[in-house]
């Protein structure tokens, strides 16, 4: 037994600092970092990230140094194909198409922006609010959001744009958007808090006497990230499709101002005939909405605290 | 056919025949950040009709070892080495091939009962489907067997169950219909992977028992995987104690048990709290936590947590031999006692006590004998205390009634029943003093709990904090008061907001109650108080362990210098050898900090150890209440009897011999309780014991808690104290 | 389960009432039906305009205009949804809204099938094939492909596909494709089956365009709830038992992850009511959405109305069909 205990106290002191429990090795990181970090592995998002921001200077920047601009110049032949002076040709009318693309491409990124605002804050909060409370206040809160479910998106905004004479202008447009849309990011928030609320850190905080505004904006909108993001990407997308197909039937954004659903409107039996007047536009929606929803993507993989290193 | 001694002791008797074999397992899977090995080398034998217990802590790989004999594993783990099943290689079948082992040869039983079964069929579908899956015989045979199958596992009325769906059944009666499908084709092996862990301990006595009944019947060999050393003592012949993904320690059940040789198996039996021992002795847990599969150390992978650690451990890991010394010579090879240590040779005859340090992680050296020797005198203390009213009464409640609403889900949301969570319960904590409020889920402790908190409000009755009715407070004038009254909660996990570092969690209450300022110094030494590293507080709750997530937890609700602390279940989560280092701590920091603890728990063995008085739940009534000197040793009411006989005792001998009483059934549903005694549709005394005459008392007056003398007071008519440990 | 259903069908009609005072104040504060009429030149006498705004009962005050669009009482004859009646259209008296989108909902009704069926077909086989095969090259690819259907925008697909099948129709100079109208400009002297053949062919591109997006997302919510499944214990439970893979899969897990993608799909049919808007100009069919764009551009309020009632009665209607089934097939629900 003297053996032992010789052990003991010898073991004790070349022993090195064992008395804390080993925390989790690797270097110290931010939250924001590891999110960072995690969203550069996500390779789609990655690209989609450095695509998104190309598009925007594209069309925030690109009007800025283009010489045309998307209106009618008297100073453009009419139908002309693509060159270096017009790189997607010019309209029958004389627009030059680059110049209208990018004007396009700017009122599409405006639409997704403030959606993705306005949507997003209002839907998070009635969503919360609901979930938070439940019982007869919830079932109340949702009844009304479903209302506004009911009534397809585009029919909505079509029915109330398209009466209103002179057509309408893009903000006009996003927040009729908005209007109708919301209701979908409620009933994802809604679901997550009503499980969130249970969980007992919740708790802990009710139990420390934190206040209701409290408990919803630091402990369950933040937990409730990752999927508001998702939710809130796939709506940013369904904006741009929507703000471009109204356009396309002839609603929504009206001449002389140009949205990409417009110039494709313009363009739709130019596919084989002239397709630099039809491609540009379609491919922008497309890698418009495909790049949100790949970045939603990453960043939800990025957010999820439940993403470990394995991946079985 | 030769059996060895201790095998006899065993119900079913093994022949020599070797059912399973196997041989040097691996198990890796691939990770973003390299490989992951959680099984390393894994070999063993089961004879057949023999029982062998493979104990670990999370992580340990022991579910993964059986899923791998079973060829369950995703297809990214890559398994290597062999497993025999009667003499046929399994590992590297194909789909057809393992199809035909499934089910067949060996059988498994799976953790959560509530999940196993396929909600979408009846559960006589499901056990059809495993008959007609190895047999040829017709739908209506197929059936009938089902049917005799429940019968078997002991499910009442198996006609009419077998047409039911999952969710028709308790969790206990779906884990006996898995033990009948694990049945149905006869198998040579049945392996049961934590087949109790979900459940409650009266109904856990209850599966083990079909479990044995299974064994029986079929003569398959058994394979029980468990972290709990009390389950394991009193149901195998053998076990094997896993640790990081291998063996470190095998031999019968008395060998490991009552002889440990690995520093592991010895530190998990010192840090297990015991029911058949005396309070006030101190846990002695082992430091630090399991290493991380990802990048395990070169030599044993027990050495960094090992108070006996040599330079020789961290290089060389150790092999399973036999210690030279070993007491006990076995004819068996099987049975034989091997030890994965360099040093097993001076284990001999070691108590957990030598080598463990029994101090709290802060505390080392001369500190540490003073403070097991401030314990001791705690200890006895406590005990005097028990019968002393001299001191405050801090939190009350009296005639505590909760009932939850059960509502329509339409908008209207009618009220269509009532839950009776609480049924009218009296309690009193005293300043200083550990109360213990034990039940199985379903009793209401845990809604108590928060209705001593205020954070639900109760239907009737008051609650009082130093004499002041809290239960009329409306939210903001019970916010002042919410700095005396704090809660730690069950799960590490879920009770910190994964979005904020530890530093903003504990300094949120403070923030609260307008003391922001205070917390930039304070957060630190609560952190230090708790035995965490004071600049570890900018790290997210994600990069810590589930013991120190706890003490977190601990420290957050220290943070406002409360007066009393309601524990909810604060250690059932954890592994045993991280859950006695949070013992310790709680009861230092009584000691320190002159706190009351509410002591929420389902564990009878913490109980034991924590607290002074013990009151017992079931289906929102307290049935028994005493110091927890008097209700061990002398327990009166039938519940509490079959409460303590379910719990499993760490130690063979004891576990096999000692008397039970066993209850039948499962709770009934808390918003139709039984008329009367609600224990009566399950109380052995009821169903064994009385005259008829006498049962209709029961069933038509509920009983009343009455003084048996002392304080130790019962609530059931015909109470009578039996001595169970 | 009769009480349940009973039950939903209860709260499904405030929603309703809800929804049709959203669609009645959406239409009438938007525009004026009458504004072409004022902006006339030379202008109409104050008479004209009067007779006309009693006409459409627009010398009404709001709420009593609702109350006449709903029942009727008190109106010319012409109006109350709860006659049946849909009230005047603008476009003068030959135009009966009721008789309009009838016609208009037996053609695009072809179309909104068909696209179901495809959809769902197609969403189930590769949400199945991706979540057997997770992470594989196919995974990926299928992955891919849903989430650029998704960014896809209907109309330039759909003039695209228009366009191919004129090319290919005048490279290879045949009209194997049909790109206008939901049948040949003369069906009355076809038999049944060709008149059949005839409709099948028309619907063709229309479908494939229509059907895409919802593709898109059912064939992701199938993947994930396939892989929920799959990792579930009763999954595991059911290949312990020794039951073959295929069957594990074919029995327990597509069985179990079948039941979202129901409610999923029942609802869906937002998404499709908003295709068929589009993609009915685009192919020039005369259904529903060649009806709701007319009725835009008349300010035919009331035609407005009619239609968005009809949409939101079948979306409320989906979501109590998908109550139901969800209770059908899942029997935790059913005994609720």
């Amino acid at each position: 037994m003297s053996d032992l205990h010789n052990r003991l106290v010898s073991a004790e002191a070349d022993r090195p600092d064992l008395t804390e429990e080993n925390v989790n090795k690797g270097e110290q990181l931010t939250q924001m970092q590891m999110i960072w970090r995690r969203f550069r592995r996500h390779r789609a998002a990655m690209v989609s990230l450095v695509l998104l921001l190309v598009i925007v200077a594209f069309a925030f920047v690109g009007p800025l140094v283009w010489p045309y601009d998307h209106t009618v110049s008297r100073d453009i032949a009419g139908n002309l194909s693509p060159s270096l002076q017009h790189p997607f040709g010019t309209t029958k009318q004389g627009n030059d198409v680059f110049a209208q693309t990018m004007r396009g491409a700017q009122q599409s990124l405006k639409v997704a922006l403030v959606v993705s605002i306005v949507s997003t804050t209002i839907g998070s909060i009635w969503g919360a609010i609901a979930g938070y409370y439940r019982g007869r206040i919830d079932a109340i809160m949702m009844r009304i959001a479903d209302v506004f479910l009911i009534i397809p998106l585009i029919v909505a905004v079509a029915a109330i744009s398209g009466n209103v004479r002179g057509g309408t202008t893009w903000y006009a447009v996003a927040l009729i958007i908005c209007f109708f849309s919301w209701a979908t990011i409620a009933r994802v928030v809604r679901g997550v808090v009503l499980s969130l609320r249970e969980q007992e850190f919740i708790e802990a905080a009710r139990a420390a006497g934190a206040k209701v505004t409290r408990i919803i904006f630091r402990h369950l909108l933040p937990n409730a990230a990752g999927p508001i993001i998702v939710a809130a990407t796939l709506l940013v997308a369904l904006a741009v499709l929507t703000e471009a197909s109204l356009s396309f039937i002839g609603f929504g954004i009206q001449p002389p101002d140009i949205s990409l659903g417009k110039m494709v409107e313009g363009a739709r039996t130019a596919a084989f005939t002239r397709p630099w007047l039809f491609y540009p536009p379609g491919v922008l929606i497309v890698l418009i909405c495909l790049t949100i929803n790949f970045i939603g993507d990453g960043l939800r993989d990025a957010l999820d605290p439940r993403q470990t290193m394995v991946r079985r | 056919m030769t059996t060895t001694e201790h095998k006899s002791e065993g119900p079913v008797a093994a022949d020599d025949e070797i059912v399973l074999d196997v041989q040097d397992l691996n198990v890796t899977f691939s990770s973003e950040d390299g490989p992951l090995q959680a099984v390393r080398g894994v070999s063993y034998q089961v004879r057949r009709g023999e029982a062998l217990g493979i104990v670990g802590e999370s992580g340990s790989g022991k579910s993964v070892t059986s899923m791998a004999i079973m060829g369950l594993l995703p297809r990214t783990a890559k398994v290597s080495g062999s497993a025999r099943v009667l003499d046929q290689e399994v590992i590297g079948l194909n789909d057809a091939q393992i199809s035909k082992v499934r089910g067949r040869r060996i059988a498994m039983i799976f953790q959560d009962p509530l999940t196993s079964l396929n909600p979408v069929y009846t559960i006589g579908y499901q056990i059809v489907e495993a008959i007609l899956t190895h047999r040829k015989t017709t739908k209506q045979k197929a059936r009938e067997r089902a049917i005799e199958l429940l019968d078997k596992v002991g499910i009442p009325n198996p006609e009419r169950r077998v047409d039911q769906y999952p969710h028709e059944l308790s969790g206990g009666m779906r884990q006996r219909v898995v033990i009948a499908i694990a049945m149905a084709n006869d198998p040579d092996i049945i392996i049961a992977d934590e087949p109790t862990t979900a459940l409650d301990v009266t109904v856990q006595a209850q599966v083990l028992e079909a479990l044995e009944a299974a064994r029986k019947e079929t003569g398959a060999a058994l394979v029980l995987i468990t972290h709990d050393l009390g389950v394991v003592a009193g149901h195998v012949d053998r076990v094997a104690v896993m640790y990081a993904g291998r063996l470190v320690e095998t031999g019968t059940v008395e060998d490991v048990f009552y002889r440990p040789r690995m520093p592991y198996a010895l530190g998990l039996l010192g840090s297990l709290p015991r029911m058949d021992e005396e309070r006030g002795a101190r846990l002695t847990p082992i430091k630090g936590t399991p290493p991380s599969l990802l990048n395990l150390p070169q030599g044993c992978p027990f050495a960094p947590r090992c108070p006996m650690v040599q330079d020789v451990c961290l290089s060389e890991a150790p092999v399973l031999t036999a210690p030279e010394d070993a007491e006990e010579r076995h004819e068996d090879p099987l049975a034989r006692h091997l030890a994965a240590c360099h040093f097993s040779d001076q284990l001999a005859g070691a108590r957990p006590q030598d080598l463990f340090q029994a101090t709290e992680l802060r505390g080392s050296g001369p500190e540490a004998v003073a403070e097991e020797e401030k314990d001791a005198e705690a200890g006895s203390g406590a005990e005097q205390e028990g019968d002393s009213a001299s001191s405050e009464i801090l939190l009350s409640a009296t005639d505590l009634v909760k009932h939850f609403p059960i509502r329509s889900k339409g908008i209207l949301r009618r009220k269509v029943g009532e839950v009776q969570a609480v049924s009218g319960i009296d309690l009193e904590l005293r300043e200083h003093e550990t109360l213990a409020l034990v039940g199985e889920s379903g009793c209401g402790k845990s809604t108590t709990a928060r209705l001593l908190l205020q954070l639900i409000k109760q239907t009737s009755g008051d609650v009082r904090y130093k004499g002041k009715p809290l239960h009329t407070l409306s939210e903001a004038q019970m916010r002042p008061l919410r700095r005396d009254l704090q809660l730690v909660f069950q799960d590490p996990f879920a009770s910190l907001d994964p979005r904020m570092t530890v530093w903003d969690i504990i300094a949120e209450p403070m923030q609260i109650h307008g003391r922001g300022k205070e917390a930039k110094q304070r957060v630190g030494e609560l952190l230090d108080l708790v035995g965490l590293n004071p600049e570890h507080g900018s790290r997210y709750p994600h990069e810590f362990s589930g013991g120190q997530r706890q003490r977190i937890g601990v420290a957050r609700a220290l943070a406002l210098n409360p007066k009393v602390l309601i524990l909810d279940e604060p250690v059932s989560a954890l592994d045993v050898s991280i859950q006695a280092g949070v013992i310790n701590l709680l009861e230092d920091l009584q000691d320190e900090l002159g706190l009351s603890y509410l002591f929420v728990s389902h564990d009878l063995s913490v109980v034991k150890h924590i607290a002074d008085r013990v009151a017992v739940m079931y289906l929102g009534k307290i049935v028994e209440t005493g110091t927890t000197e008097q209700l061990f040793s002398a327990p009166a009411h039938p519940y509490t009897q079959a409460l303590i006989s379910a719990i499993p005792l760490p130690d063979p001998v004891k576990e096999r011999t000692r008397e039970r009483i066993v209850v039948t059934g499962d709770v009934p549903n808390p918003a139709n309780p039984p008329s009367g005694c609600r224990f009566r549709t399950r109380c052995p005394k009821f169903a064994g014991e009385l005259s008829e005459t006498e049962r209709l008392k029961c069933v038509e007056e509920p009983p009343v808690l009455l003084d048996r003398g002392t304080g130790h007071q019962d609530a059931c008519h015909y109470s009578k104290a039996v001595e169970l440990i | 389960m009769l009480v349940y259903t009973a039950r939903r069908f209860a709260v499904a009609i405030p929603v309703l009432l809800a929804a049709s005072v959203l669609v009645f104040l959406m239409v009438d504060l938007s525009g004026d039906p009458l504004s072409d009429l004022r902006m006339q030149q030379p202008p109409p006498s104050p008479e004209t305009i009067a007779a006309a705004e009693a006409r459409y009962y627009l010398d009404r005050s709001i709420p009593e205009r609702y109350w006449l669009w709903m029942t009727g009482i008190g109106g010319n004859g012409d109006i109350g949804l709860l006659q049946g009646k849909f009230g005047p259209s603008v476009r003068g008296g030959p135009f009966d809204i009721g008789e309009q989108l009838a016609s208009g909902i037996s053609i695009t009704i072809r179309l909104v099938s068909a696209a179901i069926v495809m959809a769902l077909g197609l969403a189930i086989v590769s949400g199945v094939i991706s979540a057997m095969r997770q992470y594989s090259k196919l995974d990926y690819t299928l992955t891919f492909i849903g989430f650029l259907a998704l960014a896809m925008p209907t109309f330039w697909l759909g003039a695209l596909i228009r366009e191919g099948g004129l090319w290919f129709n005048k490279t290879t100079d045949t009209s194997f494709f049909y790109t206008i109208g939901a049948n040949s400009a003369r069906v009355s002297n076809m038999t049944g089956w060709e008149y059949f053949l005839d409709s099948a062919g028309h619907l063709v591109l229309p479908t494939v365009t229509l059907m895409l997006t919802s593709y898109a997302a059912w064939s992701r919510y199938q993947r994930t709830s396939m892989l929920e499944v799959l990792n579930s214990d009763y999954v595991r439970l059911a290949r312990a038992k020794g039951v073959r893979n295929s069957v594990v899969v074919r029995r327990h897990a597509l069985r179990t992850a079948l039941i979202p993608l129901v409610t999923v799909a029942t609802i869906g049919i937002v998404g499709i009511l908003e295709g068929v808007v589009i993609i009915e100009t685009i192919f020039q069919w005369r259904g529903l959405g060649y009806f709701f764009i007319e009725a835009v551009k008349a300010k035919d309020t009331f035609a407005l109305m009619a239609w968005l009632m009809l949409s939101g009665t079948l979306v409320v209607l989906a979501n109590l069909i998908a109550d139901v089934l969800y209770g059908v097939l899942d029997p935790r629900i059913r005994y609720e």
